[in-house]
């Protein structure tokens, strides 16, 4: 937008203004959205022919929205246990990335700029970081069953210690890469150690930062689909896998759609926060 | 003796990476009065910055001592601000913002926060940045962002004013043009000032001493020039002034008939490794 449009607002009546912003908007339409809903409806229609013959063993997508409908217009019933829309579904395992990518956010960062800082720390706990890192999340699942003694923390913790790695690793490479005169022009200023942090560190390695911090929200999101099969309880992993047991595949199909679109949305807003937060920041 | 501003006394610098030791700096000595422009000139890598950052406080000095205003210097601290060789303006900060981190930080508990303001426009103003308070460092040129490090320095109001070769990345036009508001600014302040330069001409134009440094490992102060120009100093009218020329040619042949040595070792190696390429070539 330039000035003399926002200028224009002001002066002129409304709906001429709004016309560059529906030019925008049209512009998005046709560059951003129309090109993936083209390639959604062919391969929709692919699906549909190749599942469409009586034998087939996967429902074709006219079926699917037949069979899911009920579930798709109602996203937020609940008929007590389990049986609840698959808004509360979802809700109920974003509650669960909530706490432990929150938790994997402060603990990652804060272990990634330890280790990034001194030298030591880097010797001690960077091989050991580089092995765990390499255990699958459902690995661990068994051991925080076994310690917590409850499915609800284990899940949480399976989120945790997924999402970590990548923000401890890319932080404590972030801040091993500020530059030498970052530091100098903190040291000659009499920078102290909060300042130095908030000033200098977290804005030379937000670009890191949130890039392990990216990576981190998608395997979360991997991970709890995952984890919620085995623990079960509210949640979409465990819909899933009841969906199975109940031989409703047009139900797992439309869990599948949500799975991905959440996630897709989680990965995005993640994004936007990094975008914002290291406007300028890359660039020197 | 004296009792000076500033002053370096034998201050030897050896950096010691894997258990070898190289020498830098040997036995270099300096006294610095209050309000003085000093230059350093010497050839790359002798070890100019190595100083002034011993100077600054960054690094320490294996032995000797720097003594400001009668106090050691044993760290860096905002009464010695540098300009580093390349602007080192932290991007994500605006110009504006760049500034207020040093004053803000310095000025702390003396000022208010409307004068901390006032200053640090006046400080941008000074060095003719007023127009770009809000742009970040990515939208401003190699001369503007020298300009917005030279102004975040002064506005820390400090004793000694540290230049590493502040205009040594620009081209001719834009450097004439900062040196000739550098001189402005001292002409007004009266700053203390260390500048490093590879420019005889930045050298005699700008201080009122040049230090010569011998070619290193173990660099030593090789001669010290006085110079005697009256000020203020036109680079235009100075062009045809003896005294002028016969400066910058004590400099030159310091840097060029006296330190040359180095040089012209490199030049025969090269030689002979080109001459061995070509044999291999024959044969
Ligand atoms: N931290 C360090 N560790 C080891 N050697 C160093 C270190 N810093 C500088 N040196 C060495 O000291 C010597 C002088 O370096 P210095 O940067 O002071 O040179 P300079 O005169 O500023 O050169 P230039 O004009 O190119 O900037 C060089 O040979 C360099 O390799
Ligand atoms: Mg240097």
């Amino acid at each position: 937008m330039s000035v003399s449009q926002r200028a224009d607002s002001v002066t002129q009546p409304a709906p001429a203004s709004w016309t560059p912003y529906l030019q925008d908007l049209k512009d998005v339409l046709v560059q951003k959205v129309l090109p993936p809903l083209l390639i959604l409806a062919l391969l929709g229609g692919i699906w549909e022919i190749l599942c469409s013959s009586p034998g087939a063993a996967l429902p074709p997508p006219s079926q699917v929205l037949r069979d899911t409908w009920d579930l798709i217009i109602n996203p937020f019933y609940d008929y007590g246990g389990n049986d609840k829309g698959m808004g509360w579904q979802i809700l109920a395992s974003l509650e669960r990335v909530a706490y432990g990518y929150s938790l994997a956010v402060i603990a990652g960062i804060s272990l990634g700029v330890l280790v990034g800082q001194s030298t030591w720390a880097l010797r001690g706990l960077d091989p050991v970081f580089q092995v765990l890192r390499t255990v699958p999340p459902l690995a661990w699942l068994p051991i925080s069953l076994a310690g917590f003694q409850d499915s609800t923390p284990s899940a949480i913790f399976v989120i945790f210690i997924t999402a970590i790695w990548p923000i401890i690793i890319n932080t404590s490479v972030g801040v091993r890469n500020i530059p030498e005169d970052y530091r100098n022009v903190a040291r000659v200023l009499r920078l102290n150690g909060y300042e130095y942090f908030i000033r200098i560190m977290l804005p030379a390695a937000a670009p890191y930062i949130f890039s392990g911090l990216r990576i981190g929200v998608g395997l979360s999101w991997l991970a709890i689909v995952a984890a919620e099969m085995l623990i079960g309880g509210v949640g979409i992993g465990f819909f899933i896998w009841d969906a199975w047991n109940a031989s409703m595949i047009s139900d797992i199909i439309l869990a599948l759609i949500y799975v991905g679109i959440v996630g897709f949305i989680l990965d995005r807003m993640v994004a936007y926060v990094g975008n914002r937060v290291t406007r300028g920041t890359s660039k020197g | 003796m004296t009792a000076r501003y500033l002053s370096i006394e034998q201050v030897d610098m050896t950096f010691s990476r894997a258990g070898v030791d190289s020498q830098v700096l040997k036995n270099i000595n300096l006294n610095v009065e209050r309000g003085e422009y000093i230059a350093i000139i010497g050839h790359s890598g002798c070890g100019k910055s190595t100083l002034l950052n011993i100077v600054a406080g960054l690094i320490n000095a294996t032995s000797g001592a720097v003594i400001l205003d009668g106090k050691e210097v044993n760290d860096p601290g905002p009464d010695r601000s540098v300009v580093f060789q390349n602007h080192s303006l932290l991007p994500w900060l605006t110009v504006y913002e760049n500034v207020a981190l040093a004053v803000n930080k310095t000025f702390a508990r003396t000022r208010s926060k409307a004068e901390r303001h006032a200053w640090i426009l006046k400080n941008l103003e000074m060095v003719g940045m007023s127009a770009a308070l809000h742009k970040r460092p990515d939208e401003i040129s190699g001369g503007m962002k020298q300009r917005v490090g030279i102004a975040r320095a002064l506005a820390m109001e400090p004793k000694v004013l540290l230049l590493d070769e502040p205009f040594g990345a620009l081209d001719a036009l834009t450097r004439a043009h900062l040196q000739e508001e550098v001189m402005r600014i001292q002409e007004e302040l009266h700053n203390t000032i260390i500048m490093i330069t590879h420019d005889v001409d930045e050298a005699v134009l700008l201080s009122d001493r040049i230090v010569m440094l011998t070619n290193g490992p173990s660099a030593k102060v090789g001669e010290i020039l006085d110079i005697d120009l009256p000020r203020p100093r036109n680079r235009i009218t100075l062009a045809d002034d003896p005294r002028y020329n016969h400066y910058r040619q004590e400099v030159l042949r310091f840097l060029y008939e006296k330190q040359r040595k180095v040089e012209d070792l490199a030049e025969r190696r090269r030689k002979e490794q080109s001459a061995a390429a070509l044999e291999k070539e024959r044969a």
